[in-house]
């Protein structure tokens, strides 16, 4: 009996040591220093390519990047498990409080800029909206491509995952105007997909669908389809571009951030650093992003 | 010689046991973990709230039956292409196909059932919901119909392959017995064979269906998440979202202890139960009809 109990042990350590081994990913025996970097899928390949070409020139570093969400890397930073969390919103008062809970101080850094993109499918003859129409076609109320100037077809809304930070900013700048206290949310027959990719895909499709998603997510064939907003009916329709993000012409642009737990130092500081220097800002118009002045 | 014999069989008989014990131990586990982080959530949310029809948890709108609905409303779509599909198959298989037919095509079914979700779900959103939509002429083709299909297909092979192993199973003498009576092929498929393999088909329908309600990532990418009451016929031509979506969706955001931590949990709990629920009546069913099917065979 005992002898079988030491067995089954025996096992059990085997089984969970083989997994501990080739689920973490272990740092490459010549770096020294191992950064956690996790969050916004907004921010994602920027925060890759950045990884990349810091990497390049820092061999002793080693930088691991993953998406899931600003929501889920915010979840992170906040139950300790990474060293950098991105994020295409700010942290909410509560978060900020939870993760002082933890004995975490979330330290706030403005790494690039992103224009939110609105998509129709390229078959779409609608070019141009209000924000007022943008809000009321997510809100429910304009349920047909008629209501605003286009064919008689139903309106199909597409959105991101409530973890995105995409989501949020989207709620509150676009669907809400900007009024904080203006209770409006997305139609329950909103679709949220998990991942931009779906959301272009579904756009690209479909005739019936809208779309938003960060500017550097939208692909050639739907350059053309991109919706030039207006902050009202008498203002000027303008297209997302980094030319008109910094001019504040485009309604709808915001911060991206990175949040590390407390004052960094050491190799998170140097890399942060790094992020905010001319070097890895010129990376961000190249991809699509607007960077920072 | 007979000591170490003696010893080893303890031994051999222990390791049996511990397994044995621990699935059950592991279930209990599994449960009381559910319902502590679960039920918490039945004192953070009113009750009414959770019966209410939205789903917004960023704003602490907790509703938790468009989800229930949705779950519900596509799994009933895919036992509705499982069952006649996965049991004509197992028939064909082991009633109907020659041998060697049976040898190319078995495997290929099990073949299909190894394909993982996720590449299904790629075929679902590339292939399948663009055709719904221009075929049934739909605002947008990802959809609990497309769900429900993508799913049934992806139970088939289960339901298939054990179905066709309980057909296989029942004695010879049996079909010999039903065609020497002056029965016809079809008699004996219909009225001997399939009630004497009864428990078998019906534990593969379960399995089946376990595995659809249980099914994520195919659901996640075709079903269109949104969190719309599924009470309509119709329904099932409208985007829902499905309890194993949302947990899946969800989960990676919320912070550990908060409320909608908790309510996830209780989704999680209220999946069990219907899983639950289904294998016992399946149990019952398969009880009472071994007895029918024993009166009536012996």
């Amino acid at each position: 009996m005992k002898l079988s109990h030491l067995l089954l042990l025996a096992t059990l350590m085997v089984v969970t040591s083989c997994g501990r081994g080739s689920g973490q990913p272990t740092s490459p025996a010549s770096a020294s220093a191992y950064i956690q970097n996790k969050g916004s899928d907004t921010l994602v390949n920027l925060a890759l390519a950045w990884a990349e070409r810091y990497q390049a020139e820092h061999p002793e570093v080693s930088i691991s990047v993953t998406g899931g969400g600003s929501g889920t890397g915010i979840a992170a930073l906040i139950n300790g498990t990474v060293d950098i969390a991105n994020a295409s919103r700010a942290m909410t008062a509560d978060e900020i409080k939870q993760a002082k809970a933890n004995g975490i101080t979330p330290v706030e850094f403005v790494v690039s800029r992103d224009a939110i993109a609105v998509v129709v499918n390229p078959g779409n003859p609608v070019r141009r909206l209000t924000l007022q129409q943008i809000s009321d076609i997510y809100s429910g109320k304009i349920n047909n491509w008629s209501g605003v100037g286009g064919e008689n077809r139903p309106i199909v809304r597409l959105s991101r995952e409530t973890n995105s930070g995409t989501h949020v900013y989207f709620l509150q700048t676009v669907i809400r105007l900007g009024d904080k206290k203006n209770p409006t949310l997305f139609s329950t027959d909103t679709m949220l997909l998990a991942s931009s990719e779906g959301i272009i895909n579904e756009v690209r499709l479909n005739p019936n669908a809208i779309g938003y998603d960060g500017l550097g997510y939208i692909p050639k064939d739907l350059a053309g389809s991109v919706i030039a907003v207006a902050r009202d009916a008498s203002g000027p329709y303008v297209i997302p571009s980094i030319a008109t993000v910094n001019d504040n012409s485009y309604p709808v642009s915001r911060d991206l951030y990175m949040y590390t737990a407390g004052t960094s130092a050491g190799v998170i500081k140097e890399y942060i650093n790094w992020i905010l220097s001319p070097e890895a800002q010129g990376i961000v118009a190249d991809l699509g992003f607007v960077p920072i002045k | 010689m007979n000591k170490t014999l003696n010893r080893r069989e303890t031994i051999i008989s222990a390791i049996i046991k511990t397994c044995g014990y621990s699935a059950v131990l592991f279930v209990i586990l599994i449960f009381f973990f559910l319902l502590r982080e679960g039920l918490p959530a039945l004192f953070e949310v009113k009750l009414g709230a959770l019966l209410a029809t939205r789903w917004y948890p960023i704003e602490n709108h907790f509703g938790i039956l468009p989800l229930i609905t949705g779950s519900l409303i596509v799994t009933m779509g895919a036992m509705l292409v499982a069952i006649p599909f996965g049991i004509g198959t197992a028939v064909f298989l082991s009633e109907i196909a020659p041998r060697w037919m049976r040898e190319i095509l078995k495997p290929l079914v099990e073949l299909l059932g190894g394909l993982p979700s996720v590449v299904l779900g790629f075929l679902g959103i590339l292939v399948l919901s663009p055709f719904l939509r221009v075929f049934l002429d739909l605002p947008t083709g990802l959809t609990a119909l497309a769900g429900a299909l993508l799913l049934g297909g992806i139970s088939i092979p289960t339901t298939v392959s054990i179905a066709e192993d309980a057909l296989d199973s029942v004695p010879q003498g049996y079909r010999e017995g039903a065609l020497a009576l002056g029965a016809t092929r079809w008699q004996t498929i219909w009225r001997v064979t399939l009630p004497a393999a009864c428990s078998g088909v019906l534990t593969a329908l379960m399995l089946g269906i376990g595995r659809t309600i249980g099914e994520t990532m195919a659901v996640m990418m075709v079903t269109g998440n949104a969190p719309v009451l599924a009470i309509k016929l119709a329904s099932i031509f409208h985007p829902v979202r499905t309890m194993t979506a949302t947990i899946a969706a969800e989960m990676g955001e919320v912070a550990k202890g908060s409320t909608h931590y908790h309510v996830l949990f209780l989704i999680g709990l209220v999946l069990f139960i219907i899983s639950l629920g289904v294998n016992i009546i399946a149990s019952s069913v398969i009880f009472k009809s071994k007895k029918r099917a024993e009166r009536v065979l012996s």
